[in-house]
């Protein structure tokens, strides 16, 4: 079988000479998925297959951002995320800088406040911040004058995740409306699982939410989305298998027994595939525990969009801070 | 006694609304106490017309956090903002630095409360030494210094053999133990009810099962030793229901709610406000009606404040990090009018006794009472004005509330503890 393909733009719609500049978010920050509208959703996501062109060109820089200055402050651990922000913030022309944790202050017991009031009277105008807290991104946003983008925040939300999934579910589907996506694994601790719920079901996508019970939170079939224990039962049918990191690091006791027991019973595996639609694409925020949510074999299988998304992750964040630096300007 | 208000030795408050009966009568005070009639004429006469006089309410459960956390709260403040809602008696939680674990820590409490003049402290002892829930504390010594119940409140006492041995060895001290009833390993970390709004918001969630095995656990050490247990700040359907199982059964069991239990739900806490972040966690609202419904028929037999204060720093953070707890003294008797009272829930003379009897036979305390004889400990309140509770002209240290910006009914206008005016709304 060979290897997926995206579809043409003129396929998707996207045959589009959007007139960039006039649109912007509603609001200062970008917050969760759970605060942006349907339209807004859709605006970022046109915008960033503007941008994912961009990127495509020789010169891969435009002068948008330029004289803006973005900071981006990562209380925990991040790969992709952080660099796909710093490449997205270079590519637009803005300055940027980066903070840890630990080589900051706040190793030396600043309060979370004063650390981002100090950044804000350096002039940022953009903060993007990872924090281990849920809410964390929100108390800033209501502290400091700067954009706060969350680029993850505890358990709550991250909605670049979210919307670099739906950028490229869009691209390989065509759409988003009636798409079913099986999103499966750790969906207790996972962030990227409660913006995606949020997001997709505001663009009329069905949700279904696999996993052990012990990783399901209670009440999780009170949110847009259909719960799911026997991960298999959950593919059948299904356009997107999107597979969730299993985030040993989050929990203070063992939810399930061991590593070996979770691939057999809630991994996604060939049975996973063979019960999803013929052209189900596979998915994986990253980083993948290997052999754990999902074999080697499935990660790099002809209908995988794994590295696909990390791909888009520029383009999207290219999307969002193009646009909130719009309302910025708007309001200068 | 306080040096703010001036002391009047014979005071008549005419035609006032008596709150337990709801006659229209003169209150006169003398030397300290309610007579039947003044020697003479009268050095003050305040003009009952349009209030309701309360016997003064005892809080059965604050914090102080003096020694230790001064910071946030002392006794100076905490009994002028105990004064303020007309409380004329204040149990304070050990769980300060010292731990309140022995006779000198319960002395210190009694003396500073008497030297501010506001309102009686009344000391209750820690369960274990260091409320560590290892060893039982010297509860005879702190008995004999005044402590007036023994609790661990704070945290559980996580062994149920502890729980037996502290029941029936304080009992010999005529003393009851409050339980503070969590499953830690149930909790697990959590910081909000688990439900959808801890699924929502991505918060770790307290299941109600965490207070609930607890409640269970100890009313059945109660039942076996046939000895009272007290159960503090009840917030669950099934706390509730276990509780009037137990009674029914014959356990002398008493329990307690606040009113954050019985006004707010979990959905206070959407959007991270960390005000309305409190352990036990705020719950459903079937938990709410559930514990509105034991109040009604005398499953809980108290109203309590909680009253938590902390630093604006312990509250302008990350969510998690956040403290537990909000400030509750004023705004307690209010809360009770308004939600409960005013709405036809509960009678006025209910609600008064679970803020006056019910504490008072708990602690082994004369109930206080409007009747010749008695200490002249009562509270004026306006029953029928609304006014909005402003937190920043609290006389607490802290701020840490959810209600400020709430309109309520029924603040006291005048607190009067022996005869001696403690607040006075000008």
């Amino acid at each position: 079988m060979a290897k997926v393909q995206p579809l043409p733009n003129e396929v998707r719609g996207l045959n589009r000479t959007l007139e960039v500049g006039v649109r912007h978010l509603r609001t200062k920050d970008l917050l969760g998925m759970q605060e942006l509208s349907p339209e807004e959703i859709q605006l970022i996501l046109d915008t960033a297959f503007v941008m994912k062109q961009i990127l495509s060109v020789q010169t891969k820089k435009t002068a948008h951002l330029q004289g803006k200055s973005i900071i981006h402050f990562f209380a925990e651990n991040s790969t992709r995320t952080r660099l796909s922000f710093e490449s997205a913030g270079k590519y637009l022309g803005a300055t940027s800088s980066n903070i840890s944790k630990t080589g900051s202050s706040i190793n030396k017991g600043e309060n979370l406040y004063d650390m981002a009031k100090t950044l804000d009277m350096m002039s940022t105008d953009i903060l993007v911040m990872r924090h281990p807290e849920s809410g964390a991104a929100r108390y800033l946003s209501e502290k400091i004058s700067a954009s706060v983008v969350n680029a993850g925040d505890g358990m709550n939300e991250h909605p670049t995740q979210a919307l670099l999934d739906m950028m490229t579910m869009v691209e390989y589907k065509g759409h988003l409306k009636g798409l079913k996506v099986v999103i499966a694994g750790d969906a207790m601790h996972s962030r990227v699982m409660r913006s995606n719920v949020w997001g997709l079901s505001k663009m009329g996508a069905e949700v279904r939410v696999a996993g052990p019970p012990t990783l399901i939170p209670r009440f999780l079939d009170r949110m847009p989305c259909t719960v799911y224990h026997d991960v298999r039962k959950a593919c059948e049918d299904v356009d997107v298998v999107m597979g969730l990191r299993v985030q040993f690091e989050r929990e203070h006791k063992v939810l399930f027994p061991s590593v070996n027991e979770y691939a057999k019973f809630f991994g996604i595996d060939d049975e996973c595939l063979r019960r999803a639609k013929e052209d189900a694409i596979i998915m994986h925020p990253g980083p993948c525990n290997r052999g754990v949510e999902m074999p080697s074999h499935i990660h790099e299988h002809d209908r995988s969009v794994i590295h696909e998304q990390v791909a888009n992750g520029v383009s999207v964040r290219m999307a969002v801070l193009f646009l909130l630096n719009a309302r910025r300007n708007l309001q200068a | 006694m306080n040096n703010e208000y001036p002391f009047y030795n014979r005071v008549l408050i005419k035609e006032v609304i008596n709150g337990l009966t709801g006659e229209l009568t003169d209150l006169a005070v003398e030397d300290g106490v309610f007579v039947a009639e003044l020697t003479g004429e009268p050095d003050r006469v305040i003009e009952g017309a349009g209030l309701t006089a309360l016997p003064g309410l005892i809080d059965a459960h604050a914090h102080l956090r003096d020694p230790g956390f001064e910071y946030r709260e002392d006794i100076v403040s905490g009994t002028r903002a105990a004064a303020r809602g007309g409380f004329t008696a204040v149990a304070a939680m050990p769980n300060t630095i010292p731990v309140a674990d022995s006779a000198p820590v319960i002395r210190y409490m009694i003396e500073k409360a008497g030297q501010a003049g506001y309102c009686r402290v009344l000391p209750i002892g820690a369960v274990t030494k260091g409320q560590k829930g290892e060893e039982i504390a010297e509860i005879g010594f702190m008995a004999e210094a005044g402590a007036v119940a023994f609790s661990d409140d704070g945290k559980p006492v996580s062994a149920a053999g502890i729980v037996r041995t502290a029941i029936e060895y304080a009992s010999y001290f005529d003393r009851v133990v409050i339980s503070h009833c969590e499953d830690l390993s149930l909790a697990a970390g959590g910081v909000i009810n688990e439900g959808i709004v801890s699924t929502e918001m991505g918060l770790r969630g307290i299941p109600s099962i965490a207070e609930d095995i607890q409640i269970d656990r100890d009313t059945r050490i109660a039942e076996y030793s046939g000895l009272p247990v007290h159960i503090a700040h009840v917030s669950t359907a099934n706390g509730v229901e276990i509780i009037r199982q137990a009674k029914a059964r014959g356990v002398k069991v008493t329990a307690e709610t606040c009113p954050h239990y019985f006004t707010l739900t979990e959905e206070a806490v959407r959007g991270f406000h960390t005000m309305a972040k409190v352990n036990p966690p705020l719950r459903e609202e079937s938990d709410r009606l559930a514990v509105i419904e034991g109040l009604r028929d005398g499953t809980l037999d108290m109203i309590v404040t909680d009253h938590a204060p902390h630093h604006e720093d312990e509250k302008d953070c990350e969510f998690s990090l956040a403290n537990n707890g909000m400030i509750g003294l004023e705004t307690c008797f209010p809360l009770v009018y308004t939600v409960l009272v005013k709405t036809g829930l509960l009678s006025l003379r209910d609600a008064i006794l679970k803020m006056t009897e019910a504490p008072a036979r708990l602690f082994r305390l004369p109930v206080p009472a409007l009747a010749a004889g008695e200490p002249a400990d009562l509270t004026l309140v306006d029953l029928g004005r609304e006014i909005v509770y402003d937190v920043s002209e609290s006389l607490s240290k802290a701020r840490n509330t959810p209600f400020s910006g709430m309109a309520l009914y029924g603040f006291p206008v005048l607190t009067m503890m022996a005869g001696h005016t403690t607040w006075e709304q000008v």
